[in-house]
C-alpha cells in the first residue's frame, strides 16, 4: 500500500488497482471551513484531469482533480451530510472516492510525500 | 493605484493575532483568524466581534450649508439631520445608478463621511468637485474599528459610559482611555455595534482593550461579509453599481420623503419613475433549498425555465445554517414564497424568494 500526491492537492492511497482518492490536510487548509461537497457517482469513469467533484467552503468554491485515469467505485457519502469531516480528518475519514485505476503507471507521474511537502513548502 | 497593497494602523496587530492577510480593495486586511469565519460570525452575533474597517475612506466636510449641498448628489435629506446624528446614503450618477453608498453623520461644526475603500478615489474628488464652498480633507491619520454584537455596548461602554447612552445612528465625540475618539454606534453586521475613528499612534492600543473584554474576539473580513449577507445589506460591487438604482435596489427606505416628492437629486428623473411605476428589476433575498451555496453569477430561471436574473451576493450563513443568496429578478417575479430554479454548475437547483433579511437586526433604538 502506498500513498500518492498531485499538484492538486489529492492524495490516493493504492492497494492493487483500487485507490482511495481524498484531499490532503493542506488543502483543506487553504479551503478554510467546508460546507458543501458535491461528489460524481459511483460506475462514473474520468481521465486524468478531469473535474471529479466540488468542494465549497465558507469562501469560494474549488474542483477536485482526478490526479489518474479511473472508475468511481464508491463514494464516500457521509460526506454529504457532514462536509466538515474534510477539515477534520481528510486523510482518513473524511475520504472522498475509491476508484479503480485504468493504467497504474499513471502513478509513477505523481509525487511521494518528501516531493509533496516539498511543494508546499 | 500603486500594485503594493496599503497596510492599516491596525497591521501589526492582525500579524500579532494570526490573521490571514489578503489584498482588498488595495489593502492587505485579515479575511480571517486562526478561529476561522464561521466562529468569528457567530460570535459576533452571539457576543461581540472587533473588525479592522480602516480601509473605508473617512473624510470631513467642513464649510456652509453643507446639508443642502449634499443633497444636490444624494437622494437624502441632510438639511435637517440633526447634530449627533448619522444617515445611510449613497452618490447617484444622472442615469440613477448608485455610484457609491456611505455613512453620513452631522458632527456639529462639521460633517464626517465614511466611504467604501474601494471608492475613495471616486468620491472624494466628486465631492471636491461638487460641494461649492465646501473644505473637503480626507483623513488619513485615523484608524477606523467597528466593534460589533450584542456585548458591544458592554466592550466599549466599559472603557466609555457615553457610548452606552448612545443610540443606533446616533455619533458622538467620546474618550477612551485618555484618547478622543469619534464613537457613532452603528455597523454593517445586523448586530447592535459602534464603528470607532482613532488616532493612528493608539489604534492598536484601544483595540487591545477591546479585546481584552472576555466577550471580544477579533473578526475578519470573511465574516463581515457572511454578517452583512445574512442582515440582507447591499455590498457595493456585488449588489449595487453603477447601473443598479436605489429603487431596483430595495433601498427605497433610505430615500426621505422630501427627495421623493422633490428630487432635485442626480437621476431623479428615473428614481421618481421608477418609485412611481416600479422598477425592470428588483433585488430580492433567495433560499436555496439544498446544501450547495449559490454565488455570484448564478442564473435564477423561473419555475417554469426562463431565466427571470441573476445571484449578485451568496455563500453560507453560519447563523441561518445554510446557503443565503441575494439577486435581481426581474419584474412580475420576487414574491416571497415563489419557488425558483438557480442554475449551479450546469444543474438547476431549488430555491425559494424570502424576505430579507435573513436574521432579524438588533439594533439598539
Amino acid at each position: 500500500m502506498s500513498t500518492y500526491y498531485a499538484e492538486e492537492h489529492e492524495w490516493i492511497t493504492v492497494e492493487g488497482d483500487i485507490a482511495i482518492l481524498g484531499i490532503t490536510k493542506h488543502a483543506a487548509e487553504q479551503l478554510g471551513e467546508v460546507v458543501f461537497i458535491e461528489q460524481k457517482e459511483e460506475g462514473d469513469e474520468f481521465a486524468q484531469g478531469d473535474e471529479i467533484g466540488v468542494i465549497e467552503s465558507v469562501k469560494a468554491a474549488s474542483e477536485i482533480y482526478a490526479p489518474v485515469d479511473g472508475e468511481i467505485v464508491e463514494v464516500n457519502e457521509t460526506l454529504a451530510d457532514n462536509p466538515g469531516a474534510l477539515n477534520e480528518s481528510p486523510e482518513g475519514d473524511a475520504w472522498i472516492y475509491k476508484i479503480k485505476l485504468s493504467d497504474p503507471s499513471q502513478l509513477d507521474g505523481l509525487m511521494d510525500l518528501a516531493a509533496y511537502k516539498n511543494l508546499i513548502g | 493605484m500603486s500594485d503594493t497593497p496599503k497596510r492599516t494602523p491596525l497591521y501589526d496587530l492582525h500579524v500579532e493575532l494570526g490573521g490571514k492577510m489578503v489584498d482588498f480593495a488595495g489593502w492587505e486586511m485579515p479575511v480571517q483568524y486562526p478561529a476561522g469565519i464561521m466562529t468569528e460570525h457567530r460570535h459576533c452575533r452571539e457576543k461581540a466581534a472587533l473588525f479592522d474597517v480602516s480601509h473605508m475612506g473617512q473624510v470631513i466636510l467642513r464649510g456652509e450649508d453643507i446639508g443642502a449641498k449634499l443633497e444636490k448628489l444624494c437622494p437624502q435629506v441632510f438639511t435637517t439631520l440633526p447634530v449627533g446624528k448619522a444617515r445611510y446614503a449613497f452618490f447617484t450618477n444622472e442615469a440613477g445608478g448608485i455610484m457609491d453608498d456611505l455613512i453620513v453623520s452631522n458632527a456639529g461644526d462639521y460633517f464626517f463621511v465614511v466611504v467604501n475603500a474601494a471608492l475613495r478615489h471616486q468620491d472624494i474628488p466628486h465631492m471636491a468637485a461638487h460641494l461649492d464652498g465646501v473644505e473637503v480633507t480626507e483623513i488619513f491619520d485615523r484608524a477606523l474599528v467597528a466593534v460589533q454584537g450584542p456585548s458591544a455596548e458592554d466592550v466599549v461602554g466599559s472603557l466609555c459610559p457615553a457610548a452606552r447612552d448612545l443610540k443606533f445612528m446616533e455619533t458622538t465625540l467620546g474618550e477612551i482611555d485618555g484618547v478622543e475618539c469619534r464613537i457613532s454606534r452603528l455597523g454593517y453586521t445586523g448586530e447592535d455595534g459602534y464603528e470607532i475613528s482613532i488616532p493612528e499612534t493608539e489604534a492598536i492600543r484601544l483595540s487591545k482593550l477591546f479585546l481584552a473584554h472576555p466577550d471580544c474576539e477579533p473578526a475578519g473580513l470573511g465574516a463581515r461579509d457572511s454578517l452583512r449577507l445574512e442582515a440582507g445589506l447591499c455590498l457595493y460591487g456585488n449588489d449595487i453599481d453603477q447601473s443598479t438604482s436605489p429603487v431596483e435596489a430595495s433601498l427605497l427606505w433610505a430615500i426621505q420623503k422630501r427627495r421623493r416628492e422633490e428630487g432635485g437629486f442626480p437621476g431623479a428623473d428615473r428614481i421618481l419613475k421608477e418609485i412611481a411605476e416600479g422598477a425592470p428589476r428588483k433585488l430580492v433575498g433567495i433560499q436555496p433549498e439544498g446544501r450547495a451555496p449559490a454565488r455570484q453569477h448564478v442564473e435564477i430561471q423561473s419555475f417554469e425555465g426562463n431565466t427571470i436574473g441573476e445571484i449578485t451576493s451568496g455563500g453560507f450563513g453560519p447563523t441561518v445554517g445554510g446557503p443565503v443568496a441575494m439577486g435581481y429578478v426581474s419584474a412580475g417575479h420576487g414574491t416571497p414564497g415563489e419557488k425558483v430554479n438557480l442554475i449551479i454548475r450546469g444543474k438547476a437547483q431549488p430555491a425559494e424568494i424570502v424576505a430579507l433579511p435573513f436574521v432579524p437586526q438588533n439594533y439598539k433604538r
